[in-house]
């Protein structure tokens, strides 16, 4: 059988050898990629990161001037508690939603009707973020003042609403993939001892399935940390450390989405961008990360 | 046999509940799209014709149509499709025919997964990074559609993945018994079973470009620029080009003044492009299931 093998991959033709080796090469581009873009985001904003930045001061401080003349200060803190705090508040909107959608989407629909909403959801997540921001700025906006008497409605609120219809369909989709994982024999049991679909649901499929829930929440709330003109339209983008919904916050994507554009390459300014951007791409990789090897973590037990 | 007791009366009530309240919520998810698409129409309804989508935007872009922009996001996402598409495709046909199952595979596995999971403004700084600056394509439709390509790489391998698992092991092994070799195999047999449903993916792949801000933003897009009117060839590729999603930002944040209905005229636009492109890849998938061979 060795033999064998040895003999057909040498009478391969050449062709045939270069298309596998560039095939390969494709395969393994992402891992290029990824490493690509920590090497090129880090290479930029380096210089500044070992020699001059503060970095506590970077953590811990709530000043953030970076193009004050006599008193620059780069304090990212208040940019850091923004994103979280938006994305706490749209994670609280979303994930009801995205867990209740999911269970009624995989338990108690007709097949029919499942590909509806599977379709709908499909759609509200295609809607690109740039008109998430532009709803929030008007629509959103009126009806936050209307409804709440606010003096403006670009408030970290209008921000988490956004956020929250924006990561729902993710949230939806892989709880979905996550309940349809636990074996039909464990409903089919339940329901033989004479438990209600809810009781199923409640008693059986959550915890057997609270991994993948617990993964369709991380992904989410990484989609959330990571999006930027929403959050860059919709917040009222001013460095503050916000009091509750209705203060105005700003994060870190939509500083880096709003100041990139007006610094000179190669200046401090310049290079805390993209250690922003090394923060950002460290917080979202941690979450992934952890939300696969939670994924990965049911399949190796079933 | 059987007589109703008080527990099993109330057991159904929770149940019906449950069902009417997962209902309700599951339903919301309507409500905003069609509120959104709704909304949108209303006002952009004025200035909504086929001279707004043909004209340039003029007066310091407070009135005018979408040529410009709209060329330019064709633009972007067909120089970004033609690099995508190849190397999406050829990744999952790795990851699928030829990788074993060992700890390689799942950290190539891993990286699509963070790829997709990267936020869009980190893309953008890796464009700058490494295509405007690096590799000295400057701010050019170039570094823009490389940034975006590399954005939407996860879209086609994950649904090329799809569609090639699809393929029953049997159409390869019948192949292999005849003495192909691997690459034959799935040129001829793996890729030709598989290639609407690879398709599928690609046409997501234009959805998601066609919408993205944050990437295109600081790698080649621009605020304004000026072409010839119903010229399709108006761009260079090694030039700067405008993106409706980067347009409708600047119209509705940084421009005063601008006419009544057109932001909304453009958002409208967008998000037609997007979702009626998305639509057709729903619709070739659903079609492909009813028809499926074996």
């Amino acid at each position: 059988m060795n033999i064998l093998r040895k003999k057909s991959r040498a009478n391969l033709p050449f062709s045939e050898t270069a298309i596998e080796l560039f095939i390969r090469l494709c395969g393994i581009s992402s891992i290029l990629f990824v490493f690509g873009i920590f090497f090129f985001v880090f290479r930029e904003g380096a210089g500044f990161l070992f020699s001059g930045l503060d970095v506590k001061e970077f953590l811990t401080s709530v000043e953030w001037q970076p193009t004050s003349l006599n008193n620059k200060r780069y304090g990212a803190f208040a940019l850091i508690v923004g994103t979280f705090s938006v994305t706490i508040l749209a994670m609280c909107l979303a994930v009801p939603f995205g867990l209740g959608a999911a269970i009624f989407v995989s338990e108690f629909c007709s097949p029919k009707l499942r590909e509806t909403f599977k379709i709908i959801i499909e759609l509200l997540a295609a809607i690109p973020s740039v008109v998430w921001g532009f709803i929030g700025l008007t629509l959103m906006n009126q009806l936050i003042i209307v409804v709440f008497k606010a003096p403006i409605g670009l408030t970290m609120l209008n921000g988490g609403i956004m956020l929250a219809l924006m990561s729902v369909p993710i949230i939806v989709s892989i709880a979905e993939d996550a309940l349809k994982a636990v074996p039909d024999s464990y409903r089919e049991a339940a329901e033989a001892l004479g438990a209600t679909r809810w009781q199923v649901v409640y008693r059986v499929l959550l915890p057997a399935a609270k991994n993948g829930l617990l993964a369709a929440v991380l992904l989410g709330a990484a989609r959330s940390i990571g999006e930027t003109m929403a959050v860059l339209m919709a917040t009222g983008h001013s460095v503050n450390i916000p009091s509750g919904p209705l203060s105005w916050i700003r994060t870190l994507t939509a500083t880096i989405a709003a100041e990139l554009g007006e610094v000179a390459r190669g200046d401090e300014h310049y290079q805390v961008l993209f250690i922003i951007g090394i923060l950002l791409f460290t917080i979202t990789f941690i979450v992934n990360l952890i939300a696969d090897l939670v994924i990965k973590g049911i399949r190796q037990e079933s | 046999m059987f007589t109703e007791t008080p527990i099993s009366r109330q057991k159904q009530r929770t149940e019906n509940i449950v069902r009417i309240l997962l209902l309700v919520v599951t339903s919301l998810m309507i409500l905003p799209l069609l509120l959104i698409i709704g909304y949108l129409l209303y006002k952009a309804l004025p200035v909504l014709s086929l001279e707004f989508l043909f004209t340039n935007p003029k007066d310091n872009m407070r009135a005018g149509g979408l040529w410009a922009p709209f060329l330019g996001t064709i633009y972007l996402v067909v120089v970004s499709l033609l690099v995508s598409a190849p190397i999406g495709v050829l990744a999952a046909v790795y990851l699928n025919e030829y990788a074993r199952e060992n700890w390689f595979t799942r950290i190539t596995n891993l990286a699509v997964v963070n790829l997709a999971g990267v936020p869009s403004i980190v893309h953008a700084l890796f464009g700058v990074g490494a295509f405007v600056l690096f590799a000295g394509l400057g701010e050019s439709i170039l570094a823009a559609s490389l940034t975006l390509a590399i954005m939407t790489l996860p879209v086609i391998i994950a649904s090329t993945t799809e569609a090639l698992k699809a393929v029953p092991m049997s159409f390869r092994e019948a192949c292999w018994n005849l003495g192909a070799t691997r690459w034959q195999t799935i040129r001829r047999i793996v890729l030709p079973n598989s290639i609407s449903g690879i398709l599928t993916g690609v046409i997501l792949q234009v959805s998601r470009a066609a919408g993205e801000t944050a990437p295109i933003m600081f790698t080649g897009a621009v605020f304004y620029k000026s072409i010839a009117e119903g010229d399709l060839f108006a761009y260079n590729i090694t030039e700067q080009c405008m993106a409706l999603s980067l347009h409708l930002f600047t119209i509705s944040t940084q421009v005063p003044d601008v006419t009544e209905g057109i932001p909304y005229g453009t958002a409208i636009v967008l998000v037609a492009t997007v979702l009626l492109v998305n639509a057709a890849s729903i619709a070739l998938r659903v079609y492909l299931r009813t028809r499926k061979k074996w």
